[in-house]
């Protein structure tokens, strides 16, 4: 199956560019300036109160429509869709971690003369980003799931081949969506295991 | 047709009629889909109280193989491939295997919330059913279950509205959903810019507020019922519980 590199492909380019916006917007969302931080506001809402599917649809249908935006290829549409929209979900992680961090914690660092980017680099950011691993571990498998939808926008990924397997011989169909399901899980097996070793990092050394 | 670059409000107030046509079947289609992922998810909670060590551990598999494969390629196992297997194979429409479908996917995360319910009951109120002498029938619907099932209701909630984002792939098995409606409106008029928005809009306009209800359910419910759990990890643990889609 050629299409395992596309699905690949695509999932890391997703979580790269997923955990980036991720951080951007939640930093963002935490700004003290109202411009900066209502965008993000609404960005985030945008992208949860609409489903996957339509986002990317509308991303490479709708948007070289609308601003003659051409993403390039059906690669970049997956790729930001599916980044833009998990990117949304764990920006909320992020920004709950920050905000969880025990307000003494900033208060010592102020005390200790630090400047606001080396309080956030240096004292919250350490300790939030414990909190963040064994959601963004969640979001590595939603996003791995998200890939297969690429295949709706023509992309050769796994799923695609299986169609294409499947309409030259009907009655293997079975077979067919079985072993591409099986692939799937076996791509999903690392990230579970991982997902287990992050929830285990963040649980050491903490009296809970 | 048309063919220039920029938004046209007149092809989008000719769309959406014919996109909110779908609006019925989607929102069919969700709490179908829903009520059996609800019914479903109670039998994943009965297996995984099954005492047999391989059955267990089986079911487990199962159930993790389910959760962490695309729902997309269940969906199209069940439409496409269902009818072929041998002997128990047979014929869904594209409604049912939505449901099917769907419906296994989310009743493996439901079953999850179930369990999750039950565990948050306190040792003790097992100890003190016991301890007077209460029947199962009635540990179970007295004292269990009524402490039980208030604390998933905004859990509950929360995987509905992720459910409804989800069904609209049901529409590439041919379901007349809004976005089915959408995207045969745009490869008939050539114009896929307005009747996407259309049904973006649509998806936005009915989520949010039903998330911001959610929200309010969950403030509600934990006031009243986690009095003792006061340390600062609890919103994390709630944000775990709710954002698995």
């Amino acid at each position: 199956m050629q299409g395992l590199r596309i699905t690949i492909e695509v999932l890391i380019g997703s979580i790269i560019l997923g955990y980036l916006m991720a951080f951007i917007a939640g930093f963002c969302r935490l700004s003290k300036n109202p411009i900066i931080k209502y965008l993000t506001i609404f960005y985030v809402e945008v992208f949860r109160g609409t489903s996957l599917i339509v986002q990317l649809f509308w991303l490479y249908y709708a948007l070289p429509i609308l601003f003659g935006i051409d993403l390039g290829s059906d690669y970049m549409a997956g790729v930001l869709a599916i980044a833009l929209n998990y990117g949304a979900y764990m920006s909320e992680i992020v920004r709950g971690s920050i905000l969880s961090v025990a307000k003494g914690q900033t208060e010592a660092a102020t005390a200790l003369n630090m400047s606001s980017f080396q309080r956030m680099r240096l004292v919250i950011f350490p300790q939030a980003v414990r909190m963040m691993l064994p959601e963004f571990g969640n979001y590595l498998i939603q996003m791995l799931k998200a890939t297969s939808l690429v295949s709706l926008i023509g992309m050769n990924d796994i799923l695609y081949y299986g169609d294409i397997l499947r309409s030259s011989n009907l009655s293997q169909a079975p077979t067919v969506y079985f072993l591409v399901l099986i692939f799937y899980f076996i791509m999903a097996l690392p990230l579970i295991w991982l997902t287990k070793k992050m929830e285990a990092a963040s649980k050491k050394g903490v009296a809970s | 047709m048309n063919n220039n670059s920029n938004w046209q409000w007149d092809t989008f107030f000719d769309a959406f009629p014919v996109v909110l046509e779908g609006l019925g079947i989607t929102l069919g289609l969700t709490i179908a889909t829903y009520l059996f992922a609800l019914i479903f998810g109670f039998v994943w909670t009965l297996f995984s109280a099954i005492r047999i060590k391989p059955i267990r551990w089986l079911l487990r598999w199962v159930m993790e193989f389910i959760r962490s494969t695309p729902p997309l390629v269940q969906l199209f196992f069940i439409f496409y491939a269902w009818p072929m297997v041998p002997v128990v194979g047979f014929a869904l429409d594209p409604f049912s295997s939505a449901i099917l479908g769907l419906g296994i996917h989310f009743s493996t995360y439901i079953g999850e919330v179930y369990r999750s319910g039950i565990e948050s009951v306190d040792n003790g109120q097992w100890e003190a059913a016991r301890a007077l002498n209460f029947s199962t029938g009635d540990k179970w619907m007295r004292i269990i279950l009524p402490q039980a099932i208030p604390p998933t209701i905004p859990m509950l909630g929360n995987y509905l509205i992720i459910m409804f984002k989800e069904i609209p792939l049901a529409s590439t098995i041919g379901v007349a959903g809004i976005l089915n409606l959408a995207n045969s409106y745009g490869s008939a008029n050539f114009r896929y810019l307005e009747p996407l928005t259309i049904v973006a809009i649509l998806f936005l306009v009915l989520s949010y507020p039903s998330a911001i209800l959610i929200n309010r359910l969950e403030r509600k419910v934990n006031r009243r019922f986690d009095k003792k759990e006061t340390s600062g990890s609890k919103p994390i643990k709630e944000e775990k519980e709710g954002a698995a889609s």
